[in-house]
């Protein structure tokens, strides 16, 4: 690698780095999300004119937000629409927080955290937080977050546009909800990071089983917020849980990209890095209070991070959390998941059971894990007729290509059973 | 900046928790707090009447309408507070978003004003 590519390598990893907390210190200047990203992305260019030529610079942050609040300015100037609002934003801004010039020692101010709640918004429509999130804070441009969630760019575009002019014109503040707020709206900025997280564990479509870009991105982004609510519990609980679970990436799949299980997986593959630190934040997500759902299933991940085998992991422990998460956060997929870690410790009859007493549930109708967790229980139980239907209802179901693969394979398993004999 | 507070009423089969005091009492609150700027009531929906005009200037009036659904408009205040949490927060404070109505917040257009 050349000196230019090893700055251009270091240049794009100082923007990754900088993008979110440069937007949201020009959110909060100008008020203005679409003006805000434009300048951003203009000192950006800059940055990539002068950096390779003058060197980057030592506070390259700071660089960045003067160039941008530069823009910025000018181009209110010359906006006779904005005309009047500059002269009161610039007063209070440069009483607030005079111009940092690109040598001051001082820290910048970190803002990416009203960002977050933003992007997060109750008022924004839910499919939409997750695409906001990563344009903003993660710095991925509209195509990549369209890759992400595999939209055309387009669609994805229309839906930011409509995001953006809904923060703009129905004035959805630039702010960290106060005290009293945060516990209900803390929640949704967590779930907007899970939900990035879990389509990367588990693409809901597309070929692949893993988009570990994404979840790579899901658990960057849950670090930065980690480090700004240091003292939440939840937040520390989510990225344990994160971790816990992305430390198993390599062994989840085989050599052609097929669904290794659980139980098949080759556990000297699995990150140890990524294990301990998720262990030491699952203590403190767990201490000096009551727990918090993403604690309990960080707890969870955990105990099967630790077991050498799947005979040895601790069932009963395991379905006593879960038996926890049923209280503070009911939902018929923890039900599943708690009736899967019966069957586990209390054998396959009885986890069948619970599974039955689940059918009604309308939230479960389409969710191709249901019929999975079923097929499963009744392969081990030797009903096979019955296993092979549930097969087929998964197949039904199930979005992702190499999942599909996956439960064909047992499917023809199964039927290869029932015509041989046991 | 003004939003209107529209009001839709809930399932008339439930009975409402919410008395005509506590209508009294949102509507000192708001202003005390200086926000309100107009508001009413609607009269019940069977007075209501619709007007239609064609392209050729026809007018036809008829009766209604009356609520297919559940959710029909019985009022709506106008506040002007600086934000949408600042709204949100009065409209979870109006006693229309109890007994299983709602309340919808909609910001006034703003037209470069």
């Amino acid at each position: 690698m050349d000196g230019r590519a090893a700055s251009a390598a270091s240049v794009e990893s100082i923007f990754r780095e900088e993008h979110g907390r440069l937007l949201g210190s020009l959110v909060r200047r100008f008020g203005d999300l679409d003006l805000a990203e434009e300048v951003a992305a203009e000192a950006i260019e800059a940055a990539l004119t002068h950096w390779p030529v003058d060197g980057v610079p030592a506070r390259p942050g700071a660089w960045l937000l003067t160039t941008a609040r530069r823009k910025a300015v000018d181009r209110l100037r010359r906006d006779q629409v904005y005309a009047a609002r500059l002269a009161i934003l610039q007063v209070e801004a440069d009483r607030a927080d005079p111009v940092p010039s690109a040598d001051a020692g001082a820290e910048l101010p970190d803002e990416r955290l009203q960002l977050f709640f933003t992007c997060a918004h109750p008022a924004l429509p839910a499919e939409d937080r997750g695409a906001l999130t990563l344009r903003c804070l993660a710095g991925l441009t509209t195509g990549e977050v369209a890759r992400a969630y595999l939209v055309p760019a387009a669609t994805m575009a229309q839906r930011i546009v409509r995001a953006k002019k809904k923060i703009r014109e129905a004035r959805i503040p630039f702010r960290v909800p106060g005290a009293d707020e945060l516990p209900a709206r803390l929640p949704g900025v967590l779930s907007v990071l899970y939900s990035i997280f879990t389509e990367g564990y588990a693409a809901s479509s597309g070929p692949e089983l893993q988009r570990l870009d994404l979840a790579e991105e899901a658990i960057r982004l849950a670090r930065i917020l980690h480090r700004l609510l240091p003292g939440q519990r939840e937040v520390t609980g989510l990225l344990a849980l994160m971790l816990l679970v992305h430390a198993r990436r390599a062994a989840r799949t085989g050599p052609a990209g097929e669904v290794v299980l659980l139980a098949d997986q080759d556990r000297s593959r699995w990150d140890q890095v990524l294990i301990e630190e998720g262990q030491r934040l699952v203590v403190s997500a767990l201490t000096g209070g009551p727990a918090g759902q993403y604690g309990v299933q960080a707890a969870i991940a955990a105990l099967h991070d630790e077991a050498a085998d799947v005979e040895s992991t601790d069932w009963p422990q395991i379905v006593a959390l879960y038996d926890v998460l049923v209280k503070i956060a009911p939902s018929p997929v923890v039900a599943l998941n708690r009736a899967a870690a019966v069957a586990m410790r209390d054998g396959p009859a009885v986890g069948l059971a619970l599974l039955d007493g689940l059918a009604a549930e309308p939230k479960l109708r389409g969710y191709h894990l249901y019929p999975l967790a079923r097929a499963d229980l009744l392969e081990r139980l030797g009903r096979l007729a019955e296993a092979a239907d549930a097969y087929r209802q998964a197949l039904e179901l199930v979005g992702n290509e190499t999942e599909r693969a996956h439960l064909r394979h047992r499917l023809v398993a199964v039927e290869g059973k029932i015509d041989h004999g046991p | 900046m003004k939003y209107m507070l529209l009001m839709f009423s809930g399932d008339p089969a439930q009975e409402p928790q919410c008395t005509v005091e506590d209508w009294v009492a949102f509507e000192k609150e708001m202003k005390a707090a200086g926000i309100w700027v107009s508001g009413h009531a609607l009269a019940d929906l069977t007075t209501a009447t619709t007007v239609q005009v064609s392209a050729s200037g026809e007018r036809t009036i008829t009766d209604g309408p009356f609520a297919e659904t559940r959710e029909v408009l019985g009022g709506y205040d106008i506040i002007d507070v600086p934000n949408l949490d600042v709204a949100l927060e009065w409209a979870a404070r109006c006693p229309g978003s109890r007994d299983g109505g709602a309340v919808v917040v909609r910001p006034v257009a703003d037209f470069g004003s």
